[in-house]
């Protein structure tokens, strides 16, 4: 059976606990927290993701940096990013998309939108 | 030749035409019988066609019938088992749609259970406040928002938090004054019932919820615009509202009273530190 390790990067401790709940309903699902770019890059090195999850708006280095690093490193190209922000406007999800997300789900959080984008892009039928 | 030999040519003459007319005669009499058999025979033959039509037509009734009947069976069988088939789409429907209602069901607990948990993780008031902006912020996908506690000195609300608008944007609002103080007053949530409506944002805000503990309003949590993708509420937001309403309040409540039994444990230290004479330890 697959196993799944995540990481979230939020600077809401709560927003987190959100998506690493809903995540943890994935069978053999493991999480790790990153609360800003800073953070996310320390979490990266060293460690293979199967999917990255991922706030715009967070102090030190924001979600689109960190987006633009991981997508200009070969080591990280490949990985699915999926942007959870409250950024609504067709312009960011666009800047985003460009900069290589891979999916852009806007705030309030919708568990049933996020498992699904996320299951889809890991091919998981639970 | 002589008359002898005539009358002897003669009379052979007359044997052979004799003979031959026998022989004529039985070929006369076969020929009817065999005419009479022929017109025996195609009668027969009429009878037998006949017979052999009735038959036929006895044996096609029969078998149409059996076919008929067999078609309606089938027919039978076909309507009930559409029937059937559209009875157990229908529950697979039912089926689908409440496992999609039960997903979204445990989703919105989870939610709330982590909302909750989170507002109870600590005793700090800044740190309650933050959890409390960022539930209203990722859970409800409020852009303008304020927290507005009540001061029981002034007995009036005074912004604890914000965002999207300056806390010194907001100024206090006395119990029972506009939209905001009459939901502290009367301990009721306010929902404006047109989002689009053009409004004074401050002084007209889309939702008021009370805090409370049991039947006292600590504070009211003031919405005033969605974010751009929120375009309403639902019934999860409704019952974010409700546990925002109890869990904050308690929460905010819970943490200020730590506040205020550390205050006091602090000045009693003190007072035994100077009756005792013992300075507090560095």
């Amino acid at each position: 059976m697959s196993s799944y390790n995540f990481l979230v990067v939020d600077d809401s401790p709560t927003m987190r606990q959100l998506i690493t709940f809903a995540l943890k309903r994935i069978h053999n699902s493991q999480v790790t927290e990153a609360s800003d770019g800073v953070d996310a890059l320390k979490k990266l090195s060293g460690n293979k993701f199967s999917l990255i999850l991922l706030d715009i708006n967070m102090p030190l280095m924001d979600g689109l940096k960190l987006l633009s690093i991981m997508r200009g490193n070969p080591s990280y190209n490949d990985v699915p990013i999926v942007i959870i922000t409250t950024e609504g406007a067709d312009v960011d999800r666009e800047k985003a998309m460009q900069l290589g997300a891979n999916a852009y789900i806007t705030k309030p959080i919708q568990t049933n939108e996020l498992l699904k984008v996320v299951k889809e892009f890991l091919k998981i039928n639970e | 030749m002589s008359s002898e030999e005539k009358d002897i040519k003669e009379a052979d003459l007359f044997k052979k035409v004799e003979e031959f007319l026998q022989v004529f005669k039985k070929g006369e009499e076969f020929t009817h019988e065999l005419l009479k058999e022929n017109e025996r025979l195609r009668f027969k033959i009429v009878r037998l066609e006949e017979d052999l039509r009735n038959n036929r037509k006895q044996g096609d009734n029969s078998q149409v019938k059996l076919l008929k009947d067999a078609i309606a069976q089938l027919e039978e069988e076909r309507n009930y088992l559409t029937n059937k088939f559209k009875v157990v789409e229908s529950e697979n429907k039912d089926f689908a749609a409440r496992y999609v209602e039960v997903e979204e069901e445990n989703n919105n607990l989870a939610n709330l259970y982590v909302a909750s948990y989170q507002l109870h993780s600590t005793l700090d008031i800044h740190e309650v406040l933050t959890i409390v902006v960022e539930i209203i912020i990722n859970l409800i996908g409020a852009e303008k928002f304020s927290l507005m506690l009540l001061d029981e000195d002034i007995n009036e609300l005074v912004a604890a938090a914000s965002e999207g608008i300056d806390k010194s944007d907001l100024a206090n609002i006395k119990i029972g004054e506009g939209i905001i103080g009459d939901v502290a007053k009367t301990g009721e949530s306010y929902f404006e019932k047109d989002l689009e409506k053009k409004r004074d944002e401050l002084n007209e805000p889309l939702v008021c919820i009370p805090l409370m503990i049991k039947e006292h309003v600590i504070g009211v949590l003031v919405i005033y615009s969605l974010l751009i993708q929120k375009k309403g509420f639902n019934r999860v937001d409704y019952e974010l509202f409700s546990m925002l309403a109890g869990h904050a309040a308690t929460a905010i409540f819970s943490s200020r009273l730590y506040a205020q039994s550390e205050r006091k444990l602090s000045t009693i230290q003190g007072f035994i530190e100077l009756l005792s004479g013992k300075p507090k330890p560095k």
